[in-house]
Formats: structure tokens, C-alpha cells, sequence
């Protein structure tokens, strides 16, 4: 299959192991990718802090950038974020219909229809549930409120992850409880997220993992700054970076905190 | 002073240091619906109250459990809930005829109807009718439209006594505080505070009374007792009125508000427009969603139902005031009248992890949550740029754990940006600059265009100079400093994803974003 990736504008900027890593997963399995170059963001900070106009050149960009996908030129659209795959499903169209956009909201919902965060594309489209990865560490997983109730993609993530080899893969208490990122709402309600951030690493700490995952590294960077400002020892890695991993070629994390004890995790 | 309801400055606002104030005591305010700071500070004083946070924490964790449990014994629970949410979309529909037809037939069965177009109205009239009465004490049943028009205190300055029979009712009447739960207003206490407050404030306790709570409940129960007993006047909500039979009806766990319905002579209903539903049937659908998803019960205790007088048993003159107080404001914006779905069961309150953390004081009204923020700023309309009330509908991550409760499905994430882009289209329309404002219109400006981005992408070496050896940036400055609070930030790395791309896909290059690597380090 041919499979355009939107990097999300985050990941690019701050965390391109996310997206390298879905690169290599799908390559492994024998795809080809895409990276269509005309891409930036999804639109959804502006969204959801309330500034739908200034939102509407973004949403554009990113529908023509992927409009392609309507005349076959990719078979699909991949996005390794649960929340960019959530803006993209369920808020671009409103946001242009609310602008009077009719035809880009069109447009939207169509490419949007071919958009699958990671977790869907791997299961649903290609069928795959065992991607080859091998990855013998603790591992405990945050599902993240969007990939959960936006999208609903509900076990998938958990099904890919039960099927790497080696991976101890336990349980993260009140998983479902938001971490207390939200985009703006850290800034803007600071106080009452590092609240609810505490409470998330808390309940990380208690499965004596050593890494924390997700499908999206909006959550994982919020996490990890916690984690990070209480020198844990528990470490952030997105969902794809875990399936890249092979015994062959175990992943080497490109990301930027101080990974000394990353790197000896990933490759002992 | 004259204020957003039109009410006259009634309430005084109690002084800061009353030894008598307990702490977490919210004052009574001047406007129930707009109180205190805005929503980030008045979180941040929330959150020192470590005692409020673990009662919170304990107590919307068991209903939280409860009410799974009692979902998941359902097997339509979803066809339910979207029956329960067309109903209230068809009642918004036809809103003005079901009020008509309840009155007709409120009217026929011997009932009156008085309609108030605001609090002062609504309290006028209650205040009116007590009068006639020639009573000065009247008995109530929890009621969220009398808290919210501030009928208490109303009746409090033309000499009436108001006493709320409900139990955790009773505890913030007495502490005089105010409500932080829809359904559990002294949520925010433990079984020692509320000794606290019945030792301070209430009247003949028993001696040796203990924190247990049987002897707090026989505490109140004598001493509702003995109003019940006296009240000829009783003031109540509804939680239902069926517009084709004219029924009302309370649906409660305590037993005390049937007391209030039946004992009486005058019983006067105070009840939100928004409470018809078309037909005495549809009950049927919302006494399983109601329930079920408020205190997580398959049925609750107590369900009285009235229509009108029934001759010769219980209150012979017979009253409702339908308030309207914003609400015909709310129903004429397409998007923001689904939050007139509510059926005030508070399941999204105790879903809420924004709420579990900072309680309902934080708010600002008489109705908190998410719920709350997406109802108080649509009731009472923004007073501009610095209304608290504008900072409500910014109090939520978004994560979307209210919607998956709420029984008629309202979509509380959507109404939430919906009410931030009325927010920002105000400050637009009104040329207020905001740095919000000027920040997004920038990110828009570069994210419209890859070329923009890949240059504001190496702009990002900056942030890696503060970062230095570490790795990771433990303070920004304003007003990012919100950020590093708590966390740190992670350094930008040196090669984007776009860089790597083009290294590695060198046949799939784009020669516009070629030769960005980032060499100045
Ligand atoms: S919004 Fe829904 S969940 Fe919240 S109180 Fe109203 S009916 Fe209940």
C-alpha cells in the first residue's frame, strides 16, 4: 500500500521518533510511505482554544496537502496521534462550516474518512496485529482521552502492544483518567493540570514501569515533563516507538530529554 | 447595587475572617451565578484545601463505581440515553407549546402558573405569595432554580425564613456556605465538619452528639421534625412536568421533600423552563436514566408527582413559577441550547477530573462542573473581557469524560469550544487585543504554510540554547511559566522530522525544505 503520514506539527518540531518510528514499522511491513512536504498542523490548538477563523487557513492547508488521497494517489492516510486524528474526524468540518466553508468542510470530512490514527491503520486497514517488534521491558500504557472517546479506537493499541515479543505490558490504575494536558488548558489552568499530572505519575510510578506509552506525544511530552521534573526513572515512549523495535535494530529513542537511561533500556 | 439579574444588592458578602467561617466556606455571594475570581484563580485557592480535595476525591470515586455498576446492568443503556436525549431535543423544539398545553392543564386541575421572566420576578412572586399567607416561616425541598435566583436570602430581607429540609442542603444552609454539587451540595464535607457546623449552629444538638452518622441524621431529623410540623408554606423544585396531564414531580432519596409536598397548605413550585417533558410516558425513560446516573441507584427512594389539588389532601392551594432567567437566550443559539437537555443529574460532575480536583466553589455558581461551564456563562451572558464567567468554558481539558456520562448525551467537549469561540469572537468584535489573541493569529499565520513552518521549526534552536547540556528546559518564561510549574520541557532535537526525512528519502525530497539542518549549534 501506498500511505501518506501526516507527522502532526508537534511531533515534527519536538518528537520526530514518533513519526520515524511509524515510518519504519510500515516500511518493515512492506509498505510504501509518503510524506507529502505541504504539511503543517491539523488545526486543532486553534480549535479548541476558541480561535475557529484562525484556524480555518490551517484546517485548508492541511486538506489540500492530503486532498490527493480522494484521487488515489495514497491508499491512506496515517497519523500516529490519537488527538490530531480526533480534530481531524471530528472538528475540521464543523470549524468550516462554521466559516461558511461548505465545500473545504466537504473536502474535509472526505480525506478525513481516509485518515486512521496508527493503532486503526495497523489493525483495521492493513490487518496486522503482530507487527515482528521485540521489545523486553516493562511497559505500561496511558490510552489517552481522545484516542478513547474521540476516536474510540478501544483496545487496538493494547492488542499491537500484548503482541511484541518480550514486553511485560501491566496495568496503569486509572488509566482512563485524563493526564491534564488539553493544549492550552496546562497554561491556562496550570495549577489545577499539575494537579491531575500529579495524580497520572503517580499512578505511573506505582506499576514499576520503566516505560510509560501512548498513542500521542502531546500527552507523552506533558507525562515526561512530569516524569522528568521528579527525575523518575520511568521514561516516555509513543506506541510506535515500541513497535519499531526489532532485536535486530532495538529502537534507539531521538528524543530529546536526557536519555542516558533510555538508550540503556532500549538496547540491554 | 444593581446586578446582572436585576436584583438589587441583597446578599451580604461575608467578611474574610469570621472565626466562625469555617474553612472552605464559599460566602453567600451577590450573584449565584457569578461569584468570586475568575476560574484559574479561584482553582488555584481550591487546591490548597487538601481536606475538600480527599472528601471529593473519596466520595465522587463511590458514586462514580456505583453508578457503573448500575449502567452496566442495563442492556439499553444507549438506546436509552439517545430516547432521553431526542425527547428533551423535541421539548427545545416545541418549548413555547408545552408550556402552553402544561398550563392549560396545571390550570384545570386547580393549580396556578405565574411566569418570571427573571430572578426578581420569580423571587417577587414567591415573596408575594408566602405573604398572602400571612406566614413568616416556610419549609424547602432542594430546589437547583430557587439556589440559583437566590430565593433564601430574597425572602431573608422581607422577613421570611427559608429552611431547607434536604440533608446536605440543611449542612450549607447552616454553615452558610454555598452549594459545590448539584446533587450533593455539602459534598465538599466530612462527617467532622458537619458536627462542626450542627454544634455551631444548630439548635438543641444532643449532648455527647458524636460524628457518626446515624447521630448526625437523628441530629436534623429532630430538628426537621419539628418544622415540618409547623410549615403551612412549603417552596419546592421539580425535576419533571409533564405538559399533556400538568403533572410535576420530585424525585428524591430522603423522604423530606415528600413531607414538604404533602403536609403544607401552600406549596409553591419553582422550576426552569426547560423541565417540560411532553408527555407523563416519557417518564418512563428519564426515572431510568435519572437515577441511575445521579446516585447510581436502579430506583431512587422517594418519587412524588402532583397535578394540581386533590380535594380535601395534601397543600388545597397549589402553585408553580416557571423561571425563565436566560434561558430563552440559551435556546435561541442552535449549538449552545443542548445544555437546556440537562436533567441535573450531576453524573458529569462526578466524571469530571477538572471538578474532582478543585470542587464546585471554583465555579463560581450555583451550578459547577462541566455542566456548569457550559450552562452559567449561556444563563447569564457575558459582561466582558474580565467576566469571570468567560473563563468557564476554558476550565476543561477536553477530555471528554462527561459526554460518555451524561445520560441525554449532551456534548459538553463541543459546547465547551463553542462557548471559547463566543468568547473570542466577543473580544474580536469588541477590537480588545488579547495575548492570546495575537499568539494564535501568529501560529495561524505559520502553520497556513509548510515553508513558514519548516522556518519557525529552526527558529526552535533558541529553546535548545536555554535547554544547554541538560536536555530539558525547567523554566520559561512568561507566560509560558504556567508550563514549568510543574514540568519540564524537553529540548527541541536537532533534526526535525522533516530533516530526517529528506536525509533518509532523498528521492522524495523537496528541495524548498532541503538543507535545513540545523548547524549553529
Ligand atoms: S449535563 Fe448531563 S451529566 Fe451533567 S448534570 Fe446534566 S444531564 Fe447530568
Amino acid at each position: 500500500m501506498r500511505i501518506a503520514l501526516a507527522a502532526t506539527c508537534i511531533a515534527d518540531a519536538m518528537f520526530p521518533s514518533a513519526p520515524i518510528a511509524t515510518v519504519k514499522i510500515l516500511e518493515r511491513l512492506g509498505h510504501t510511505v509518503v510524506f507529502p512536504k505541504e504539511q503543517t498542523c491539523c488545526g486543532q490548538m486553534h480549535i479548541n482554544t476558541g480561535f475557529l477563523d484562525k484556524a480555518v487557513p490551517v484546517i485548508e492547508n492541511h486538506v489540500n496537502t492530503f486532498a490527493p488521497v480522494l484521487d488515489n494517489e495514497w491508499d491512506a492516510i496515517v497519523i500516529p496521534s490519537g488527538s490530531c486524528a480526533g480534530a481531524i474526524r471530528h472538528q475540521q468540518a464543523m470549524t468550516c462550516t462554521r466559516a461558511g466553508k461548505l465545500e473545504l468542510a466537504k473536502t474535509a470530512t472526505a480525506v478525513a474518512a481516509k485518515t486512521y490514527e496508527l493503532s486503526e491503520l495497523l489493525i483495521d486497514v492493513l490487518g496486522v496485529t503482530d507487527v515482528g517488534a521485540y521489545f523486553p521491558h516493562r511497559v505500561t500504557f496511558h490510552p489517552t482521552c481522545h484516542s478513547m472517546r474521540l476516536l474510540r479506537v478501544g483496545d487496538r493499541p493494547y492488542q499491537l502492544l500484548k503482541a511484541v515479543e518480550g514486553i511485560d505490558l501491566v496495568e496503569l490504575p486509572s488509566a482512563d483518567q485524563c493526564c491534564g494536558f488539553g493544549g492550552t488548558f496546562a497554561v491556562k489552568n496550570a495549577d489545577t493540570s499539575s494537579a491531575m499530572l500529579a495524580d497520572k505519575v503517580s499512578n505511573i510510578e506505582s506499576t514499576g514501569a520503566r516505560v510509560v506509552s501512548a498513542g500521542d506525544y502531546s500527552c507523552l511530552m506533558h507525562i515526561g515533563g512530569g516524569l522528568n521534573r521528579k527525575k523518575s526513572d520511568v521514561t516516555t515512549m509513543h506506541l510506535a516507538e515500541i513497535l519499531a523495535s526489532t532485536k535486530e535494530d532495538p529502537y534507539q529513542p531521538s528524543q530529546p530529554w536526557d536519555t542516558s537511561h533510555v538508550i540503556e533500556v532500549a538496547t540491554k | 447595587m444593581s446586578t446582572f439579574l436585576g436584583i438589587p444588592g441583597l446578599r451580604k458578602t461575608q467578611p474574610a475572617h469570621d472565626p466562625n467561617i469555617l474553612p472552605g466556606t464559599a460566602p453567600i455571594p451577590d450573584e449565584p451565578l457569578r461569584w468570586g475570581q475568575d476560574f484559574p484563580h479561584a482553582a488555584r485557592e481550591a487546591l490548597k484545601n487538601e481536606q475538600m480535595r480527599r472528601n471529593l476525591g473519596h466520595a465522587t470515586a463511590t458514586i462514580r463505581a456505583k453508578r457503573a455498576q448500575v449502567v452496566g446492568e442495563a442492556p439499553d443503556w444507549e438506546d436509552l440515553r439517545d430516547t432521553g436525549s431526542q425527547l428533551k431535543i423535541n421539548t427545545l423544539a416545541a418549548l413555547p407549546a408545552l408550556l402552553e398545553q402544561f398550563e392549560t392543564n396545571f390550570t384545570a386541575r386547580g393549580g396556578t402558573v405565574h411566569w418570571a421572566r427573571d430572578a426578581q420576578e420569580a423571587n417577587e412572586i414567591v415573596t408575594a405569595l408566602i405573604k398572602a399567607t400571612g406566614e413568616t416561616e416556610v419549609v424547602k425541598v432542594k430546589s437547583m432554580a430557587t439556589q440559583e435566583i437566590g430565593l433564601n436570602e430574597y425572602l431573608a430581607e422581607h422577613d421570611i425564613a427559608a429552611y431547607e429540609t434536604d440533608l446536605a442542603e440543611l449542612i450549607v444552609q447552616l454553615g452558610e456556605d454555598m452549594p459545590s454539587h448539584i446533587l450533593v451540595p455539602a459534598i465538599h464535607r466530612n462527617r467532622a465538619e458537619i458536627k462542626d457546623i450542627f454544634l455551631r449552629r444548630m439548635e438543641h444538638t444532643p449532648e455527647g452528639m458524636t460524628d457518626a452518622p446515624r447521630e448526625l441524621a437523628m441530629a436534623a431529623r429532630e430538628h426537621l421534625r419539628k418544622k415540618f410540623l409547623a410549615a403551612k408554606v412549603a417552596i419546592s423544585g421539580a425535576n419533571f412536568a409533564a405538559a399533556d396531564t400538568g403533572t410535576l414531580t420530585v424525585v428524591e432519596s430522603e423522604g423530606n421533600g415528600r413531607m414538604c409536598l404533602t403536609l403544607p397548605e401552600t406549596l409553591i413550585t419553582v422550576m426552569g423552563i426547560e423541565k417540560i417533558i411532553p408527555s407523563f410516558t416519557d417518564l418512563e425513560v428519564f426515572m431510568q436514566l435519572l437515577p441511575r446516573s445521579s446516585t447510581g441507584e436502579r430506583m431512587n427512594p422517594y418519587t412524588s408527582l402532583w397535578t394540581g389539588v386533590t380535594p380535601g389532601d395534601g397543600p388545597q392551594n397549589v402553585h408553580i413559577v416557571l423561571v425563565d432567567a436566560g434561558r430563552t437566550k440559551a435556546l435561541a443559539d442552535d449549538v449552545g441550547r443542548a445544555a437546556l437537555k440537562c436533567i441535573r443529574c450531576s453524573a458529569c460532575l462526578n466524571v469530571c477530573p477538572v471538578y474532582e480536583r478543585v470542587g464546585g466553589h471554583a465555579y463560581g455558581s450555583v451550578y459547577p462542573g462541566p455542566i456548569g461551564a457550559i450552562l452559567t456563562p449561556q444563563l447569564t451572558g457575558s459582561t466582558g473581557h474580565s467576566d469571570p464567567n468567560n473563563s468557564l468554558p476554558f476550565a476543561s481539558s477536553l477530555c471528554g469524560a462527561c459526554f460518555d456520562a451524561c445520560p441525554v448525551k449532551i456534548d459538553i467537549p463541543s459546547l465547551l469550544v463553542h462557548l471559547r469561540a463566543r468568547v473570542v469572537d466577543e473580544d474580536k468584535a469588541a477590537h480588545r487585543p488579547t495575548g492570546w489573541g495575537a499568539a494564535m493569529s501568529a501560529a495561524s499565520y505559520v502553520m497556513a504554510d509548510s515553508k513558514r513552518f519548516a522556518l519557525a521549526e529552526k527558529g526552535t534552536g533558541a529553546l535548545r540554547a536555554l535547554a544547554g547540556k541538560k536536555g530539558y528546559v525547567a523554566k520559561l518564561p512568561f507566560p509560558a511559566n504556567g508550563w514549568t510549574q510543574s514540568r519540564d520541557l524537553p529540548a527541541p532535537p536537532k533534526e526535525t522530522f522533516r530533516q530526517w526525512w529528506d536525509r533518509t528519502h532523498p528521492q522524495d525530497s523537496d528541495p524548498a525544505t532541503q538543507n535545513n539542518g540545523d548547524n549553529n549549534e
